[in-house]
């Protein structure tokens, strides 16, 4: 049976709360990852393998953070996301909100795009319907 | 300087599991500034926790390496959880038993058990120590480059490799 909206996000919930050490009300669907819940770089590669084992999906590397984007000087100029890198982060990023990024195109700001919404969003698209 | 916190390798089980064990000893300067004594106590001298968990970070980043034939560079990443239940007095033996939770391109999760074995009683069950689980990432080429990182592999050189070398270990 596949799992509802609530079962879903609180396995996310869960691998957060367990991946960044922070506390089940810190861990709300408009909570951004890094900049509120503090997550770090390594902390992506964690919540990917604690996804894989909570849900039995299979998740390819840099398919929920695709890094690569963002260090190929074909979609990133002078730090600012081009018209091609943004076509590309969109087609290779469904689950992601893009309207923050539209208007600054700031590398910086990309990472603010992950909220806990996202990735449970992420996570249905991955499940079997 | 030596940095080798582990003194044998018992098993390796390619890409599954390392045990490796640590003799505390009193002839370490570091159980001797931890704790030395002061005007309210005597010496207590007791193996920092830091050094258990860099420990069981050798016992699994050597199984990390050895599941690439130590083909990437190592990096530890993330202590994901750390939990002690009891300390190491010199005298006694930690056991330190690492394994494979996960391991792909970009680097691998390991879950890890300490205990405590003592020579005055060897038959006695081991006794927990602690639990550690720890990740690393795989540092390739080019991102070793970007953080301005030697050239060659320096987290397996000399060291670790001799070590699994005089455990009576293939490389």
């Amino acid at each position: 049976m596949p799992l509802t909206q609530e079962e879903v996000f609180g396995k996310v919930q869960s691998v957060l709360v367990d991946a960044l050490g922070v506390d089940d009300d810190e861990v709300t669907p408009e909570a951004k990852l890094v900049a509120d819940l503090g997550a770090e770089s390594i902390d992506f590669l964690d919540i990917v393998f604690r996804l894989e084992k909570a849900f039995t999906i299979k998740i390819d590397q840099n398919e929920l953070f695709p890094e690569s984007i963002l260090t190929d000087p074909r979609y990133v100029l002078d730090g600012k996301v081009t018209d091609d890198g943004m076509a590309e982060l969109k087609r290779r990023l469904p689950h992601l909100d893009f309207a923050p990024l539209e208007q600054s195109r700031q590398v910086a700001d990309f990472s603010n795009l992950f909220t806990v919404d996202a990735i449970v969003k992420f996570v249905n698209d991955k499940l079997p319907q | 300087m030596r940095w080798i916190w582990i003194d044998r390798i018992l098993t390796i089980d390619r890409g599954k599991r390392c045990v490796a064990i640590k003799n505390v000893s009193l002839a370490e300067d570091v159980v001797h500034d931890h704790f030395a004594a002061d005007e309210h106590r005597p010496a207590w001298p007791v193996f920092p926790q830091s050094l258990i968990v860099e420990g069981m970070a050798q016992t699994a980043g050597v199984l990390v390496g050895h599941a690439r034939d130590f083909a990437h560079l190592v990096v530890l990443a993330k202590i994901s959880r750390a939990h002690f239940h009891q300390i190491a007095r010199p005298g006694l033996c930690l056991r330190y038993t690492a394994v494979i939770d996960r391991l792909d391109d970009s680097g691998a999760a390991t879950k890890g058990t300490v205990e405590l074995i003592d020579p005055a009683d060897p038959a006695a069950a081991p006794s927990p120590v602690a639990e550690i689980d720890l990740m690393f990432s795989h540092l390739d080429q080019s991102r070793a480059a970007l953080l301005d990182l030697p050239k060659h592999n320096f987290i397996f050189t000399g060291q670790l490799l001799e070590l699994m070398r005089q455990s009576g270990l293939p490389a």
